[in-house]
């Protein structure tokens, strides 16, 4: 199939994402849910996604702040942001939910604060480049 | 509405009972393009009170964790109540307690979260053979 610079790019991008470990299989999943009757689809889940995670965010960054820490309620934030992430294919962020989970467990207050920060830095990561990513998508299906 | 049995189509009626919006958006969303009539609720509440009045599906994906009444219970009730839908469990849990005791309530069989075509597809196979 011929393309032109744009989508090219837009490729390249995509297969980046895949490379570098952002995403996974599950990502391929919702592309294939995406069609006429829903050709936005990919872009809607992340943003849900994005919605979601940042109430999940604040409620770990209060839960947190409490002593002792509830290590139940931060593993039970954590699985659910786990599998938020998981949903849309989000690798690298999913990987540091379960290392904040393994924390939890092994009730290392100091584990989980550190972890949390590398969660939400793949969080940040990964959105920026989906932003960029939707962003050239869109501005490729117009130059089509 | 069109809910279940009392929908005009002919197609495999299908409910999703999940609290996750995105899985509740990607499951819907799945099982559409593979044909079925879908419809969504929230908790297993909301299940009960659709068969209670007299709604049904072949088929209802059922998360294990949900708010005001989870998918274990909804499911022991609804197997109490001589419900014979298939019920497959959803979970993003690992533990196989867990599951084993999901199981246990009354499911015909466990998944883990999400859904994929292919976990699901010789399940449908054999729903459209029976159909």
């Amino acid at each position: 199939m011929e393309r032109n610079p744009l989508q090219r790019q837009v490729a390249y991008m995509r297969r980046s994402l895949f490379d570098q470990g952002y995403l996974d299989e599950q990502f391929v999943q919702l592309e294939d849910l995406q069609d006429d009757a829903n050709p936005n689809f990919v872009e809607e889940i992340v943003t849900l996604f994005y919605t979601d995670s940042a109430r999940l965010i604040h409620n770990i960054e209060q839960a947190l702040e409490s002593r002792p820490l509830d290590f139940i309620r931060l593993d039970d934030y954590m699985h659910q942001f786990k599998g938020s992430s998981s949903s849309i294919g989000a690798k690298k962020v999913k990987n540091e939910c379960t290392q904040f989970r393994e924390h939890c467990s092994a009730r290392s207050a100091e584990g989980c604060v550190r972890t949390f920060q590398q969660v939400k830095q793949e969080h940040t990561i990964l959105r920026r480049k989906l932003e960029t990513y939707f962003q050239l998508a869109r501005q490729a299906g117009l130059a089509n | 509405m069109g809910f279940g049995k009392y929908s005009s189509s002919s197609k495999i009626s299908a409910l999703v009972a999940d609290d996750d919006t995105i899985i509740q958006k990607i499951h819907k969303a799945l099982l559409t393009k593979l044909g079925l009539e879908v419809n969504v609720v929230a908790n297993g509440k909301e299940v009960l009170d659709l068969y209670r009045s007299g709604t049904s599906f072949d088929l209802i994906f059922m998360d294990m964790e949900m708010p005001i009444m989870d998918g274990p219970e909804v499911t022991k009730e609804l197997r109490a109540m001589g419900v014979q839908s298939i019920i497959m469990g959803v979970t993003s849990r690992d533990l196989d307690s867990e599951k084993e005791a999901f199981m246990a309530s009354g499911l015909n069989d466990c998944y883990m979260k999400p859904l994929t075509i292919s976990k699901i597809s010789s399940l449908l196979q054999d729903l459209k053979k029976k159909n």
